[in-house]
């Protein structure tokens, strides 16, 4: 059962990934990295079994990617009135084509890393690795700032995959501290992104290129 | 040890308590000289403290000494600054100022990687406020910028801690992310693990040292935030993510990597110091120039690690100077642009005429973080090309050499004319003076600065050495 | 079995159950609808009906418009014999029929964009160009999903890559490989069968039709066959994509087998109907993207088995 999960997971978790690339509805995208973060955040309890700090660092994971975050995003969404299409810089299918060749280079660097015996079927390396990518495009490509945002979700997203290997090693407390960095970086984002609504009456990252040489 | 870190947290509820706009940002300066009152003692009491979550090795004793010292002089300064302001409600500012220096002591105190990484987050998070501070579109545009790629470089390093941590799980050792467990496991983790991890680790502290190619946000953020700000960051906040990356070296180091690991800061060195470079000459904007500078300085540093030996050394000795002397020059950079309301080299004219302490001690700072003599950091630059030319890494002695050449000559080309000749731009009604507050701080920390270029004491000689030992290969 | 049984069986199994399937998605649109519905057997009438039907011919069309028709049925039938139903081999089995499988798809797509030019409607000839510039995008990704199915089975041949024993052992080895596969597949069979996102097969509006629009001249018999044919055609697509996803739970008799097979293309049918009721349909523009990127998933998937 363990077994059939964990090849189910990242099968779904990159698809997620994809998604959110070709995807042009904010809400849509969203929506579906809350579900990519509940998803990951099973890996703990597939990796480890039940027990307590597994249970603990699933269910932070659960409560703030799954929750806490994309509701926030969704109230900043809705108070800033964005509009609903995301723009990117490159078109859509170009950032997907590249999105495809980083996560399949994700996995040819993984086969290169040597694995512990027990990892050697669950390909949490290179889902994580190809999540982190996904991540990556998604705040180098798109214009608007809650975007990025959600591009910073998505590496974080990734980053927690790895993490959750060895989770055994994290004392809770720095586990703790990890997620409580994430979603007080979420808030701390959401209020500039405010900021940004209010002194250019638009959340483009366009109009924020007057600093340069 | 642990009551240094307990002295900001509570002085950061007051500030969100106290009512009165005038009086709040006293409670900087009394954060800042209670830390560095009680840092003090600790740095240069001999006996090493041991804890597992937290102690002090010379490493953490040096950037303790720098941010504490540094944070008490930018905290006097900040009370004088913000009494200048009192248009701006400076709540949020204060208690994040004192929330950034909790972060930074407990990165400099924790010996356990998942705590630094934390504490290092942490630093990010608090100072995007500072940075706002002054509410613009220029500045909401540098928060955003530094926000943001701050935190995915951050994002990095925990991958590359992770990864440290897999070296030693994919071995079957059992592990924690404790500094000590990882020094002793040394040769036993595996190192393609523990390679990745580094480089990784390297990016994401790097990209908050501000090392080339992550160095894109350093020159806006530097430029849009507030003189004080800009010094905590450029002394302060890069020492810590110094630190972190040098926390990977000591791992690397512990096994057998360390060639591998000093290449790759050779390379990010140099390439940050010739990128420094280049963007400096003809920069007309002095706060964005001093950005540059400290790239560049970032970037000896990370050559001074990756050179080894007696560079090592003069890393450490330069950690320091750089420290305070980029503090002073942003604290006086700050002073100019209220004085002629702007940074631009095209307002800023004879400042030496208009105020003339500060255009003094920019002036003297120039000449001090360009490694002339007598100051410090002519000591500490020629240490680490010492050890370049008797290492028999000549190529990189001169290539730094001759980068560092044209970086007088950029810094020069804007600085003299800032500072020297006819102040033209009529005084505007609102421009400010000197004070004492605003210039006693960066004048100590240059004085400090010229006093250690003349004589380095036995205690500080001591640290740099005990630092650099941690950072050589172990027998 | 001998070959003639399995392929009376075989056939049987096509041509009797496939109108089924309209019926079903019909009935699942119904019911998120709020409606009663049409009775799940309404295109068998709707077929009994027009075969009794006079037709009406334009003067200007040629052979070429009943060839449509004729092929509509002929091409799916044929390309069932390649398929495998569950415990049911195909009965046509060469190493290789799998380009044909796809190919003779090709053959009826163009006959059926000649037949639609053929009446010289300005409406027919741009569902004509939308079917043909949408299908060129859905075939390298089938023809993908066949590359990475060979590569796996080691063999090109439909009954080998879809034979349950074959999948027993590939999914749990490569069940991400297998399950970008299967959504590929599931995308082209939406696309395929002009059903949401891809195509409206209710529209009213000949604007955005791509392919009613096609037939909107037939009538009669002729509209009974392509009616029947885009049956049969969703079958033998869907029956790929069912196939494919039997095996996790597969028993060895060849009869359940079978019965599992129907009633997965009955579950497809269903599926298909829930799609359509949730989902609204993609703006024309924003077709290809789903397309392609369906193919790069089935090139993602490529990928990771040739690593």
């Amino acid at each position: 059962m363990t077994e059939q999960l964990l090849q189910l997971l990242p099968f779904a978790v990159i698809l997620l990934g994809f998604y959110v690339l070709a995807s042009q509805r904010l809400r849509a995208c969203v929506e579906a990295v809350a579900l990519q973060g509940a998803l990951i955040s099973c890996y703990p309890l597939l990796l480890h079994g039940f027990e307590g700090q597994a249970l603990m660092l699933s269910g932070g994971a659960l409560l703030l990617k799954g929750i806490v975050i994309p509701l926030m995003l969704l109230r900043a969404m809705r108070k800033l009135q964005i509009e609903r299409e995301i723009e990117s810089l490159i078109g859509f299918i170009p950032t997907l084509v590249v999105g495809v060749v980083v996560a399949a280079g994700a996995f040819l660097f993984a086969d290169t890393l040597p694995l512990a015996l027990e990892h050697h079927h669950s390909l949490v390396v290179p889902t994580a690795l190809a999540t982190m990518g996904c991540g990556f495009l998604l705040i180098i490509t798109r214009r608007k700032a809650l975007t990025q945002v959600l591009g910073y979700l998505v590496l974080e997203n990734g980053i927690y995959i790895f993490g959750a290997l060895i989770s055994k090693v994290l004392p809770a407390m720095v586990e703790a501290g990890v997620l409580l960095d994430l979603l007080v970086a979420v808030f701390i984002m959401g209020i500039v992104l405010h900021q940004i609504k209010r002194e250019f009456s638009t959340l483009d990252t366009q109009p924020l290129t007057e600093l340069k040489e | 040890m642990l009551s240094l870190l307990i002295i900001p947290l509570p002085l950061a509820l007051l500030a969100l308590l106290i009512p009165s706009n005038r009086w709040r940002p006293l409670l900087l300066p009394v954060a800042g000289l209670a830390c560095a009152a009680l840092a003090l003692p600790l740095v240069f009491s001999s006996q090493l403290v041991v804890g597992h979550w937290f102690s002090l090795d010379p490493l953490g004793k040096l950037v303790l000494l720098v941010v504490s010292l540094l944070f008490a002089g930018c905290g006097c300064y900040g009370f004088g600054y913000l009494r200048m302001r009192p248009e701006r409600d400076n709540r949020v500012f204060v208690a994040s100022m004192l929330m950034f220096l909790f972060s930074m002591l407990l990165a400099t105190l924790s010996r356990h990687l998942g705590l630094l990484w934390v504490a290092i987050e942490a630093t990010t998070l608090f100072s995007a406020p500072l940075i706002y501070f002054n509410r613009n579109r220029h500045s909401i545009e540098a928060t955003w910028k530094y926000l943001l790629i701050c935190s995915v470089g951050i994002a990095l390093a925990m991958l590359g801690i992770f990864a440290i941590a897999y070296a030693a799980v994919n071995q079957g050792v059992p592990v924690d992310l404790q500094l000590v467990t990882l020094l002793q496991l040394g040769p036993k983790l595996s190192h393609p693990w523990l390679q990745a991890g580094f480089i990784f680790l390297l990016i994401g502290f790097g990209t908050k040292m501000g090392l080339a190619p992550m160095h894109t946000w350093k020159p806006d953020t530097y430029g849009e935030a507030p003189g004080m700000v800009g010094a905590l960051l450029a002394g302060g906040l890069t020492s810590v993510a110094f630190l972190g990356v040098m926390r990977g070296v000591q791992v690397m180091a512990a096994a057998g990597l360390m060639q591998s690991a000093q290449r790759s800061l050779l390379i990010l060195g140099l390439l940050s110091v010739a990128l420094a470079a280049v963007f400096m000459v003809r920069q007309p904007d002095i706060k964005r120039l001093l950005a540059y500078s400290s790239i560049e300085h970032m970037g000896i540093l990370a050559i001074g690690v990756g050179i080894g030996g007696a560079a090592t050394f003069g890393a450490m000795f330069h950690l320091l100077n750089n420290a305070f002397t980029k503090g002073s020059l942003f604290l006086c950079a700050g002073n100019l642009q209220r004085a002629f309301d702007s940074k631009q080299l095209d307002q800023v004219h004879g400042a030496i005429e208009r105020v003339p302490a500060s255009g003094t001690l920019l002036l003297l700072g120039f000449l001090a973080i360009t490694g002339s003599p007598p100051f410090g950091l002519f000591q500490s630059e020629f240490s680490i090309l010492r050890g370049a030319f008797s290492l028999h890494q000549a190529g990189i002695g001169i290539a730094l050499l001759l980068l560092l050449g044209l970086v007088f000559i950029g810094m020069a080309g804007t600085l003299l004319p800032a500072t020297l000749g006819r102040s033209t731009a009529p005084v505007q009604k609102k421009s400010f003076g000197d004070t004492p507050l605003t210039v006693l701080p960066p004048l100590l920390l240059l004085a400090v600065i010229l006093l250690l270029g003349l004589f380095l004491p036995e205690p500080l000689h001591r640290l740099f050495n005990g630092a650099a030992a941690l950072l050589e290969v172990q027998p | 079995m001998n070959l003639l049984s399995l392929l009376i069986l075989h056939s049987l199994l096509l041509l009797l159950l496939a109108p089924l399937l309209p019926g079903i998605i019909a009935k699942t649109k119904a019911f998120f609808g709020g409606r009663k519905g049409a009775p799940v057997l309404q295109l068998y009438f709707d077929l009994n009906r027009l075969r009794r039907k006079g037709m009406v011919v334009s003067p200007t069309t040629s052979w070429i418009f009943f060839v449509g028709p004729l092929l509509a049925v002929a091409v799916p039938l044929t390309a069932s014999l390649m398929l495998p139903f569950g415990g049911l081999a195909a009965p046509v089995r060469f190493g290789g029929d799998a380009i044909l499988f796809v190919y003779l798809f090709g053959l009826l797509r163009f006959f059926t964009a000649s037949a639609a030019l053929d009446t010289g409607s300005a409406f027919e000839g741009m569902g004509a160009a939308r079917e043909v510039s949408f299908s060129c995008l859905a075939e390298p990704a089938v023809l993908l999903v066949l590359l990475l199915l060979g590569r796996l089975a080691g063999s090109f041949s439909l009954q080998q890559m879809l034979a349950p024993q074959q999948l027993a052992v590939a999914w749990p080895a490569q069940g991400v490989t297998l399950g970008l596969a299967l959504v590929t597949l599931l995308v082209v069979v939406l696309a395929e069968n002009a059903r949401i996102p891809v195509d409206d097969p209710n529209t009213h509006l000949e604007l955005t039709m791509i392919h009613e629009v096609m037939v909107l001249d037939h009538s009669g018999p002729a509209l009974g066959l392509i009616e029947y044919g885009s049956a049969l055609k969703l079958w033998v697509l869907g029956g790929l994509v069912v196939q494919l996803s039997l095996p996790p739970l597969l028993p060895t008799d060849l009869a359940a087998t079978t019965l599992l097979f129907i009633a997965g293309q009955l579950l497809l049918a269903l599926l298909i109907g829930i799609i359509e009721s949730v989902m609204a349909r993609l703006p024309l523009p924003r077709v290809p993207a789903l397309l392609i990127g369906s193919g790069l998933l089935a090139a993602f998937g490529l990928i990771l088995i040739l690593r």
